[in-house]
C-alpha cells in the first residue's frame, strides 16, 4: 500500500517502510526536506505510538531529519557516490527487525548512496553503543561512517534506520538473498 | 525584428543553397523565427542529411521487430505480449563543455525518448570515449562525466548497469558520451508520436521553458574550434527529479484513453517535437506562445521556439481530456499548457501576442530537409602487419600484466561504483559481465544488454571494423546465454564534408549492414553524430552499438565468474593469432598498424548458435567472449571475477606466439566446464561444425602459462584495480 507524500493521515497498518530514493530530489540536505512532508507529521504520531518503521538509505535519512532517529547523515568520506555489495554485521541485542538473525550474522547487501556517513556527537554515539541500538555494522566502511555503524534502532526499538538495502537481496539470482532475512524477522515481530 | 538576409542564414549555419530552397519553399524571405526553425530542422542532428542516404541501407526488419528506426525508439517484442523499447543517443559537444550537465541531460533525453513510447525505463548504458590519460583535460572530464550520469540516473532510479570506456588521443579535444536507455512495457500499450484528430488539443507539460540550449542541435552540428568554453550558454541544465514527476505521470495518463500521441521536447525543443508530431501525422499546428510556461521573463517567440530546456513534453490530446490530463500532472507538480491544436492546414502556425509569428508549410520543413549525397573517398589501406613476423618484445607474463593494467582494459570499478547498479531489485549482472543482465520484473525473462565499439579497428578498416563490433555485440549477448534480438547504433564521425570522413561513413554502414544481416541481428533506432572534431583533426570513427537480447529463463544465463577448481577450460572458435591492430601491438610493441582481424560471419554465427544451446542445456559454468588482448586477457578476466587461477597450455599445432595468446581473432569463446560435460560438449561442436579443443583447467591462485610464465592472481588483480584510481587520484 502506498501512500502520497501529501496525505496528512496514515491508514491502518503494522509497518511503515520509508524506501530509498532521492526524495524530492534531495537538492536541499539530503531526505530535509522529506522530513517536513505532510505525511511525515503521520509518521512521527504512528511511531509515537509503538507502530513499527524502517527507513532504507534514503529513508534512514528522513528519519534523522525528523528527528525519530538521532544523528545525521552526510556525505561520503571521499565524496563520491558508493555503490557496491558488502558485507554487515547484526550486533546488538535482537530487535524486531533482526529477531531471527544471531548476533554476529553477516548479511551480504548492496549499498547505494552519496550520503551515508553518519554522524553523532561522541555522548550520543556512547549512548548508542550502551544502549545496543547499534545493529548493523559495516565490516568494511565504505563512506566514513562513525564508528562503522550502518543502521540503528530508536530508543524505544520501533523505529529502524539502515543505509544498506536488504530489500534488493531477496534472492541469489540477484547476488544474495540475505535480505529476505530482515523481512521474514519482521514479519514474525508483526505476527 | 532584424532583417534576414544570406548572411543571417549563414550565422544559422545554413548553406547558400539551402537558404535560396527557404525562399522557394515559402515564396518570401523568412522572418528570424522561421529562419531559426528550418536552421534547427534542417541542422546535421535533426535533419540527418549527410547520412539518410547512407542509412537506408541498414536492415531494420525481422519478425520480432514491433517498431524500427523513426519513431523515439525501437521496440522488440521480448515474449509473453511484452517489448522491449530501446535507443542510444550522443550527448557529445555539451559533455566537452560541460561535462556533468552534458552527460546528465545525455541520461535524461535518452530517458525520455523511451518513456516517450510508453514504456517503463529498466536500464541505462553509457559508452564513452575520453582523450589519453596524460591529456591535460582527461580527468576532469572522466569526473564530470561520471558524477553527471550518475547524478541523473541514480536520481530518478533507474540502475546504470553497463557501458564501456575507452581512452585515446583522437578524442582529446572531443570526448564521446552515449547514452543507451531500455525500458519495457505491454505490447499493446505501446505509444507512438504521429498527431492526428483535427481540433485536438497540443500541450505541454513539464518544465518551464528557459533560455538554456537555444540552438544546441546547431552545436552538435558544427565542428569545434579552442573557443568551445564560449558555447557553454548553449548547454542545458537537467533537472531529475523533474524527469522521475514526469516519467510517473506521463504513464499514468497513458493507462487512460487520453492521448492520441507524444514527443518529448530534446533537441531544438518545441520546435522539432511540434514539427515531428506534425509531419508524421500529416497534419498542421497552430500553437499560441503566450501560453506556454515560462522561466524567464522577457523570452521571446524565437527563444521560446528553439530552446532546449530539459525535461518537457508534448501531447496530443483527445478532445475532452483536457481535465483529466490537468489533474493527474498537477498532482505531479508540473506545469500543464494547452499551448495549441492540431489542423488540417499541414502548416505551423505560430502566434505570439495575438499576431501570427511564423507560419511554414511543414512537410517541407520536416520531411524533406535536404539530403547530401556528399563526395567519398577511401581511406589508404592499413599497413599490412605480418603476425608470425612479430617477435614478443616481453615475456609473455610480463605483457599479460602490462595489458590488464592498460587504460582500455583496466577495472572500471571507479567509474561503475558511482552508479547504481542495483536499484528496481533486477539487476542479474553488471558492469564486468560480457553483457548486463536485468530480468523483466514480475516474470522469469531476462534481458541481456551490452554496448560495444573497437574504434581502432573502424580507423584501420571503417566497413570490416564495423562489422566486428556488431559481431562483438551479438557475441557479448551470446556468451550469457541470450538471444540476440536488435540493436540501436550511434554513428560518431568527423566532418562529413571531408571526402574521407564521408568514406568512412558509408564504409561503415555497409560493415553494419552485412553483419546485422547475417545475424538477424536489426537495427531498430539509434543516432548519428558528425562534426565529432577540433581544429580540423577527426576522431577514431566511433559506430558504437548497443544490443538487445533475451534469455526466457532466468535460470539459464550464465556469467564469467566460474565458481569451483577443476574445470575444464574450453576455447571455442578457429586461432590464427591475428596482431594487426591489436590492443597488444599497440601496448605491448608501440604500433597501431595492421587490418583488423578477419571475420567470417557464418561461422561466428554457428560459434555462437553453439555457445548458446550449451549454455541452455546447462554444460557452462562460467562463458567470457574473446575481444580485446585477446585469450590470455579474457581467461584473466574469467579468474579476477572467479577468485581462482588458471593453468592454461597452447595445444598443439597451436599458431606461433604470442599470437595464440593475445590475437584477436573474433567468433571466440572460452568455457569453462565440468569434466563430466566436456565430452558431449565437444561432441556437440563437432556436429555444429565448430572448433572447440581444451586449453586448461580452473583452479590454483596464479594464471599459469604452460612453458612460459606464472603470475599471481593477487599481483593482477592489483595491476587490473589499481590504475583507475591512481589515475584519479593524481
Amino acid at each position: 500500500m502506498r501512500v502520497w507524500h501529501g496525505e496528512s493521515e496514515l491508514p491502518e497498518v503494522d509497518l511503515v517502510g520509508l524506501p530509498g530514493g532521492f526524495a524530492y530530489g534531495d537538492y536541499l540536505r539530503c531526505g530535509a526536506i522529506a522530513a517536513r512532508a505532510p505525511v511525515m507529521a503521520a509518521v512521527v504520531r504512528f511511531a509515537a505510538a509503538g507502530g513499527r518503521v524502517l527507513g532504507i538509505c534514503n529513508g534512514f535519512q528522513v528519519l534523522c531529519e525528523t528527528g525519530l532517529l538521532p544523528g545525521a547523515l552526510l556525505a561520503n568520506e571521499g565524496g563520491r557516490f558508493v555503490s557496491r555489495w558488502l558485507d554487515v554485521e547484526v550486533v546488538g541485542p535482537p530487535t524486531d527487525f533482526t529477531g531471527g538473525l544471531p548476533h554476529g550474522a553477516s548479511l551480504h547487501l548492496p549499498v547505494a548512496h552519496h550520503d551515508g556517513n553518519y554522524v553523532a556527537d561522541d555522548e550520543t554515539l556512547d549512548r548508542l553503543e550502551a544502549e545496543g541500538r547499534i545493529v548493523f555494522r559495516y565490516r568494511r566502511n565504505p563512506n566514513g561512517s562513525a564508528r562503522d555503524i550502518a543502521g540503528i534502532i530508536n530508543d524505544q526499538g520501533n523505529v529502524l534506520g539502515l543505509m544498506p538495502h536488504p530489500e534488493r537481496a531477496v534472492g541469489m539470482e540477484l547476488g544474495s538473498a540475505d535480505g529476505a532475512q530482515v523481512f521474514r524477522s519482521l514479519m514474525e515481530a508483526l505476527g | 525584428m532584424s532583417e534576414v538576409d544570406a548572411s543571417v542564414a549563414a550565422e544559422h549555419g545554413l548553406a547558400v543553397d539551402e537558404y535560396e530552397e527557404i525562399l522557394r519553399i515559402l515564396g518570401r524571405t523568412p522572418n528570424l523565427i522561421e529562419l531559426g526553425i528550418f536552421s534547427v530542422m534542417w541542422s546535421e542532428h535533426c535533419s540527418y542529411k549527410s547520412s539518410k542516404a547512407h542509412l537506408q541501407r541498414l536492415p531494420t526488419r525481422a519478425p520480432w521487430v514491433v517498431c524500427g528506426p523513426g519513431e523515439n525508439a525501437g521496440v522488440v517484442d521480448i515474449g509473453d505480449d511484452l517489448v522491449a523499447v530501446f535507443k542510444m543517443e550522443s550527448h557529445n559537444h555539451p559533455s566537452f563543455i560541460e561535462p556533468y550537465q552534458g552527460a546528465a541531460t545525455g541520461v535524461g533525453g535518452i530517458l525520455r525518448d523511451v518513456f516517450t513510447m510508453g514504456a517503463r525505463p529498466v536500464a541505462l548504458l553509457n559508452a564513452l570515449r575520453f582523450g589519453e590519460p596524460q591529456h591535460p583535460k582527461t580527468r576532469h572530464l572522466i569526473t564530470g562525466v561520471v558524477a553527471g550520469i550518475g547524478g541523473y540516473g541514480n536520481c530518478i532510479g533507474v540502475p546504470t548497469v553497463g557501458g564501456e570506456v575507452d581512452f585515446h588521443r583522437s578524442f582529446n579535444g572531443n570526448i564521446l558520451v552515449n547514452a543507451m536507455c531500455v525500458g519495457t512495457a505491454k505490447r499493446d500499450a505501446i505509444f507512438y508520436a504521429a498527431a492526428a484528430g483535427i481540433g485536438n488539443p497540443v500541450v505541454y507539460v513539464g518544465a518551464k521553458t528557459g533560455r538554456d540550449g537555444i540552438h544546441g542541435a546547431t552545436m552538435a552540428s558544427a565542428e569545434f574550434s579552442e573557443d568551445a568554453e564560449a558555447k557553454r550558454p548553449t548547454v542545458q541544465v537537467g533537472d531529475p527529479f523533474k524527469e522521475k514527476l514526469l516519467l510517473e505521470a506521463c504513464l499514468e495518463l497513458m493507462a487512460e484513453d487520453a492521448i492520441v500521441a507524444i514527443q518529448d521536447m530534446g533537441a531544438a525543443g518545441l520546435t522539432s517535437s511540434s514539427f515531428e508530431m506534425a509531419s508524421r501525422g500529416g497534419t498542421g499546428v497552430e500553437l499560441d506562445l503566450d501560453r506556454v510556461p515560462r522561466r524567464e521573463r522577457g523570452m521571446t517567440p524565437y527563444e521560446i521556439m528553439l530552446s532546449e530546456s530539459q525535461e518537457r513534453m508534448l501531447l496530443v490530446l483527445r478532445k475532452g481530456a483536457e481535465d483529466e490530463a490537468a489533474r493527474v500532472f498537477q498532482r505531479w507538480d508540473l506545469d500543464v499548457a494547452v499551448i495549441g491544436e492540431v489542423t488540417d492546414t499541414g502548416r505551423m502556425v505560430v502566434c505570439a501576442d495575438g499576431a501570427v509569428v511564423a507560419d511554414v508549410p511543414i512537410a517541407p520543413v520536416a520531411g524533406a530537409s535536404p539530403v547530401y549525397e556528399r563526395p567519398v573517398a577511401e581511406s589508404p589501406p592499413p599497413v599490412p602487419v605480418t603476425s608470425d613476423l612479430i617477435r614478443a618484445p616481453i615475456g609473455h607474463g610480463a605483457a599479460l600484466e602490462k595489458l590488464i593494467a592498460c587504460p582500455d582494459l583496466a577495472s572500471r570499478r571507479w567509474i561503475f561504483e558511482q552508479y547504481d547498479s542495483t536499484v528496481m531489485g533486477d539487476t542479474l549482472a553488471t558492469s564486468g559481465a560480457d553483457a548486463a543482465l536485468v530480468r523483466v520484473h514480475g516474470t522469469n525473462r531476462v534481458l541481456a544488454l551490452t554496448t560495444d565499439c573497437t574504434p581502432r579497428y573502424v580507423q584501420a578498416d571503417a566497413r570490416a571494423g564495423t562489422a566486428l563490433v556488431v559481431a562483438e555485440a551479438w557475441r557479448n549477448l551470446s556468451a550469457t546465454g541470450a538471444r540476440p534480438l536488435a540493436i540501436t547504433d550511434c554513428l560518431n564521425f568527423g566532418n562529413p564534408e571531408r571526402p574521407q570522413i564521408m568514406g568512412q561513413i558509408a564504409a561503415s554502414i555497409d560493415g553494419m549492414a552485412e553483419a546485422c544481416t547475417v545475424l538477424e541481428f536489426p537495427v531498430v533506432s539509434g543516432n548519428v553524430s558528425l562534426y565529432n572534431e577540433t581544429d580540423g583533426r577527426a576522431i577514431q570513427p566511433t559506430p558504437a552499438v548497443g544490443g538487445l537480447g533475451v534469455i526466457d529463463d532466468a535460470s539459464q544465463c550464465t556469467t564469467l565468474a566460474f565458481d569451483r577448481a577443476g574445470l575444464d577450460l574450453i576455447l571455442v572458435g578457429e586461432c590464427f593469432g591475428w596482431l594487426g591492430a591489436s590492443l597488444y601491438l599497440r601496448e605491448v610493441c608501440g604500433s597501431e598498424d595492421g587490418p583488423p582481424p578477419p571475420l567470417d560471419l557464418g561461422q561466428e554465427r554457428r560459434n555462437g548458435d553453439f555457445v548458446r544451446a550449451q549454455i541452455g542445456r546447462g554444460r557452462v559454468r562460467a562463458c567470457h567472449d574473446l575481444s580485446d588482448g585477446g585469450l590470455l586477457v579474457a581467461a584473466t578476466e574469467m579468474a579476477l571475477a572467479s577468485g581462482l587461477g588458471m593453468q592454461l597450455r597452447a595445444p598443439r599445432g597451436a599458431v606461433a606466439e604470442p599470437g595464440w595468446w593475445f590475437g584477436e581473432e573474433p567468433s571466440r569463446y572460452l568455457l569453462a566446464v565440468a569434466p563430466e560435460e566436456k565430452p558431449a560438449l565437444l561432441a556437440s561442436a563437432r556436429r555444429a561444425g565448430v572448433v572447440a579443443r581444451r586449453v586448461g583447467s580452473t583452479g590454483g591462485e596464479a594464471m599459469v602459462i604452460a612453458g612460459a610464465d606464472e603470475v599471481g592472481l593477487g599481483r593482477l588483480r592489483d595491476l587490473y584495480e589499481g590504475w583507475l584510481p591512481s589515475y584519479m587520484d593524481g
